[in-house]
């Protein structure tokens, strides 16, 4: 893309054009080295405003719904929000099937709500960067919160949860182990548990025994805030409005204790780790490839080919940052 | 009881042995078979050959009794067609209230023996013919209701003491049949002679037809309203139509579809017992709704072991009494998903061979699908051959002199017990997942239903499942298409009628009495209470379907589905 | 060592997927034909976005911005595909986003789709037609759309 067309497209969107938008994220998804481009231009240096707040949990329990209740509630108070809503579909098959938005559609025409579904598109790790660099253009044109949804556990996930200022974890009664399921990766860090699906039968059971583990403090994020545990009904709305408010009181603590600012700063250090990351094994996969390609099978071989290679790839990498930079 | 002598099944198991080693291969000499594997629909794998060997187990009484008798597999009746064709019930309806009226009287004169009434998707979904939402698709699938008064014009000169009429309503189910009652109560007629069916089916619009509103706890609750209410009030109305037909018509093999409708109906059943009604109270008013489908004999399969299954539900599972708490009374739709827009006139055959089945399957009633459904609702032309075509089934071929004809076949009782095995599994499946509205909240019959229907598409694209005029046999030019005379609706006079029609209602009617009405249906249904007697109520002041829906969905919420693929 | 870099090179320029929406438009609630579609072109390596039942042209339009998507597939079998899909390309044009190729499905009789057509529809598919033809006709429309925005 030329020069003149991103920044044109930039400017665009900050006037919160959603074709715009629309493009700038496709741009950012298209490849690392144009995402990077994108960012430069469009980070202004001191710490970013938007809050981000970033939901988990298991299929089923009821995330995309809850999204679309509190959207609701935050529209009220006139707040633009962005949805990011990341399916890890297969990447075996390296196409994506992404439904996410069909419980969000409600609020498709609504000028200040802008949706937007990713997938991991056999990305290779290149899934956590794209949604985070994603954060940084809502973070530009102005808009007040970006929910991110994801699903599932893996680097990516967390990767994703690291760089959120709120962690959200819905789960809902009745899955089992409800506490292995919390000790599992990505739900040991949140900040606020979301118990949907309440009215269910053992609800109030469940609602007891998370909140006696939240209480003895195994689970959950560190960093001075107790974890608050919130049960509700999506589909009824009942507790959705002390989720949101438990939302906004951990936004508060954070900006008090500076956590804030430095989340900001996390974030982008994050992203141009995930770009250097991607690289750099990006590289080392096309080795790998033609390592196969070429058959060479005995292990001093392959070191060898890497050994001769290995200068190439990392003067062809120096290349490539100078040119970004 | 068993049927066979066991020494003339030993000679049977030699003499087949002997046949596939001396006669078998001399066939398959001359040719191979035309495919390695031959599977059902449902993907069952038939043999070439059926023998005794095949139900060498059976017991005559107790898998098949004779007709009008547990566990009733041969039939509900001892006489079934010899008394009384089966009920030839077309759906129709399209356009206006008028139009309809018109189609309807046009089908009685035809020979038809029983109403069914479409209607437009607006109306299916509750909202009024004025709603920004409807726009283009009034009178379009079906006719336009959203008044007390649209009714009256649509039984405009038909007496509905001496017809019943089937209505293919689901959420807006309790406001459709306020206006029936309504509209035949200024006829004179009294309630106890009212007869008809209310489809009234939430949970099969969850899994397949999607013309759902409520989410599914309160759709249930809704329908079970309807129900209660209905039981005590109208003694010849079906409150419920258990459906299959959508089902299997959004991909599911002919097992799925007969476990999921009688799974459906296990719920409906202990949603009514929870409710505080006696099983033989409401059970003999229970009627299910079947898809009769291009394979022949599974179908008559099928049909067979859902009364024997259904039988032995309620009897062994509810402890009914009554014997016709025991009855499947269905009605069965030939499948419109087996139409094809390729060579239309073709599907005039599939038609018959689909209502052969349901017939020899032992239907109560029968729909035949018209030739140009893959384009539109059925012109008279196309409707009439449809009707036409039970009726040479039902004067001149003799199917219908004989009771359960087909029983005794090894290879129909043998497809018999396969199918009715295949479906106890899912059966006990939905069972272990909480019951079907679980098993509907967690996404498991949906699920089912689409890799059905994909594994479906993709035996046809590979060419294993063949279709004519459209992966055999394919014409390319479209003339036949072009040949179809299709029905002229006029959609936008229609619409503006409706409007029209919608403005002076409001205008003329008692709007305090209506939003009185409004009010109380509200504060009953927020209450838990039965909202019959209130939806009655509002319909005969006049409240349109919309302003009902609306307060009901103030109340209840609505749905958004889960993404399933 | 020549095969190297041109591997190394390849890399560089893998393609981004083609980007389809799928929508039901219109009030009717049969999916099977959509959801059916949608998976084959996933299948196909494609990346799809399912908007869900009773869709109005707003919000398809709406949608397909922003997901910026390359090309709209419409299932309708509610018989009202004439008004809702000049209703859907008119707004594609209001937003400026008429290059966005779409296309039709469902129970349309013969003597609409010249119509269709005319306003603007790519391709209208009857009931019967194999999906491998629509996944040829997507890539083809969506290949266009592409070297459209290069130029």
């Amino acid at each position: 893309m030329s020069k003149d067309h991103l920044y044109e497209l930039i400017e665009k969107a900050k006037k919160n054009d959603k074709a715009s938008i629309g493009r700038l994220l496709t741009y950012l998804e298209s490849s690392p080295d144009n995402a990077i481009e994108l960012l430069k231009k469009i980070s202004v240096g001191e710490s970013g405003k938007v809050h981000v707040i970033g939901f988990t949990g298991i299929p089923g329990s009821g995330k995309s719904t809850l999204i679309s209740r509190l959207i609701h509630l935050y529209r009220r108070n006139n707040y633009r929000i962005a949805v990011i809503a990341i399916d890890p579909t297969s990447p075996l098959s390296k196409g994506a099937l992404l439904g996410d938005r069909i419980r969000m559609q409600e609020h498709t025409l609504d000028p200040n709500v802008f949706i937007r579904s990713v997938s991991t598109r056999g990305l290779k790790g290149g899934l956590s960067f794209a949604g985070i660099a994603m954060v940084e253009v809502f973070d530009y044109i102005g808009y007040d919160k970006v929910f991110i949804e994801t699903v599932g556990v893996g680097q990516a996930e967390i990767d994703i949860m690291n760089a959120v200022n709120t962690v959200v974890v819905v789960t809902m009664p009745g899955i089992g182990d409800e506490i292995q399921a919390l000790k599992a990766g990505v739900m040991e860090i949140g900040d606020i548990y979301a118990l949907n699906k309440y009215d269910k039968d053992e609800g109030e059971k469940t609602y007891e025994y998370l909140n006696f583990v939240l209480e003895s403090g195994e689970v959950g994020s560190s960093r001075g805030w107790k974890p608050k545990l919130i049960k509700l009904s999506a589909i009824t709305g009942f507790g959705v409005e002390e989720l949101k408010q438990a939302i906004e009181e951990h936004l508060s603590y954070v900006i008090a204790n500076g956590l804030f600012n430095s989340k900001v700063l996390l974030r982008r250090r994050l992203l141009a780790k995930l770009f250097i990351e991607k690289l750099v094994k990006d590289k080392l996969d096309e080795l790998f490839e033609v390592i196969e390609l070429m058959k060479i099978s005995k292990f001093e071989d392959q070191l060898a080919f890497f050994n001769e290679q290995l200068g190439k790839v990392l003067s062809n990498l120096d290349t490539r940052l100078k040119n970004l930079t | 009881m068993k049927l066979f002598n066991p020494e003339a099944l030993k000679e049977v198991e030699v003499q087949v042995k002997r046949w596939e080693e001396e006669t078998l291969p001399k066939s398959l000499e001359k040719f191979k078979e035309r495919m390695n594997k031959f599977t059902t629909l449902s993907g069952i794998e038939v043999k070439r050959l059926y023998t005794p060997l095949d139900i060498s187990d059976i017991k005559y009484f107790e898998k098949l009794g004779l007709p009008g008798e547990y566990p009733f597999t041969r039939g509900i009746h001892a006489t079934m067609y010899r008394g009384r064709i089966w009920t030839m019930r077309m759906f129709s309806g399209y356009g206006s209230p008028e139009d309809t009226n018109k189609r309807l009287k046009y089908l009685i004169a035809h020979g038809e023996t029983g109403l069914s009434l479409a209607f437009d998707y607006p109306t299916l979904i509750g909202i009024d013919a004025d709603d920004p939402l409807a726009h283009g698709e009034v009178g379009v699938c079906g006719v336009s209701v959203s008044s007390l008064k649209d009714m009256e014009s649509i039984y405009e000169e038909i007496d509905m003491g001496s017809v019943t009429t089937n209505m293919t309503i689901n959420p807006p189910a309790p406001i459709l049949l306020s206006m029936y009652i309504a509209t035949a109560e200024k006829q004179g007629v009294p309630y106890s002679k009212i007869g008809g069916t209310t489809q009234n089916d939430p949970l099969k619009e969850f899994i397949a037809q999607k013309s759902y509103v409520f989410p599914p706890e309160s759709a249930v609750k809704i329908s079970i309203d309807v129900i209660e209410w209905s039981i005590k009030n109208l003694p010849q109305w079906n409150p419920i139509s258990i459906s299959g037909y959508h089902i299997r018509e959004a991909g599911a093999t002919a097992v799925q579809e007969l476990a999921f409708t009688l799974a459906d109906g296990i719920e409906y059943v202990r949603q009514l017992i929870s409710r505080g009604l006696d099983v033989d109270d409401f059970a003999p008013r229970l009627s299910f709704f079947f898809d009769a489908h291009i394979n022949l004999f599974e179908e008559v399969a099928k049909f067979r072991a859902a009364r024997r299954m259904w039988a032995k539900i309620m009897k062994e599972w509810f402890n009914a009494k009554k014997e016709r708490s025991l009855w499947m009374r269905f009605h069965t739709q030939t499948a419109g998903v087996s139409l094809t827009a390729q060579q239309p006139f073709n599907n005039i055959v599939r038609t018959t061979i689909e209502a052969l089945a349901a017939v020899l399957g032992g239907t109560q009633s029968l729909h035949t699908n018209a030739l140009d459904e893959p384009f539109r609702v059925p012109s008279e032309f196309a409707a009439k051959i449809a009707l036409r075509t039970q009726q040479i089934i039902a004067y001149e071929t003799g199917v219908a002199d004989v009771v359960d004809p087909l029983a005794g076949s090894y290879y129909v009782e043998w497809l018999t017990n396969e199918i009715e095995e295949q479906a106890w599994r899912y059966i006990y499946k939905i069972e272990k997942l909480g019951g079907m509205l679980e098993a509907v909240k967690k996404g498991y019959p949906q699920r089912e239903v689409t890799e059905a229907s994909y594994r479906f598409q993709r035996e046809v694209e590979e060419c294993k499942r063949f279709i004519v005029g459209v992966n055999i046999f394919v014409e390319y030019g479209e003339e036949d298409i072009r040949n179809v005379p299709l029905l002229d609706i006029n959609q936008e006079e229609v619409e503006k009628k409706q409007i029209e029609k919608l403005r002076k209602l409001r205008s003329e009617r008692n709007s305090e009495a209506v939003s009185s009405s409004l009010a109380e249906l509200r504060r009953a249904a927020s209450k838990n209470e039965n909202i019959m007697p209130y939806v009655l109520e509002a319909v005969k002041k006049y409240a349109t379907l919309g302003e009902i829906m609306n307060s009901l969905k103030e109340v209840y919420g609505v749905w958004i589905e889960p993404p399933i693929f | 060592m020549d095969r190297t870099s041109d591997l190394l090179n390849e890399r560089e320029n893998v393609a981004r997927p083609i980007k389809v929406l799928v929508a039901k438009l219109g009030l009717n609630g049969h999916d099977r034909g959509a959801k059916v579609v949608a998976r084959a072109l996933r299948d196909s390596g494609m990346e799809v976005i399912y908007t869900g039942v009773r869709q109005t042209p707003e919000q398809v339009v709406e949608t397909a911005i922003q997901e910026d998507v390359d090309v709209i597939g419409v299932s309708i079998l509610s018989g009202a595909h004439l008004s809702l899909m000049k209703k859907l390309i008119e707004i594609l044009k209001r937003r400026g986003v008429e290059d966005i190729p779409v296309f039709l499905g469902g129970t349309i009789p013969l003597p609409d789709i010249p119509e269709l057509e005319k306003i603007g529809v790519s391709k209208v598919f009857l009931p019967g037609t194999s999906l491998n033809e629509i996944i040829k006709h997507v890539r083809e429309i969506a290949l266009k759309k592409r070297m459209k925005i290069r130029e």
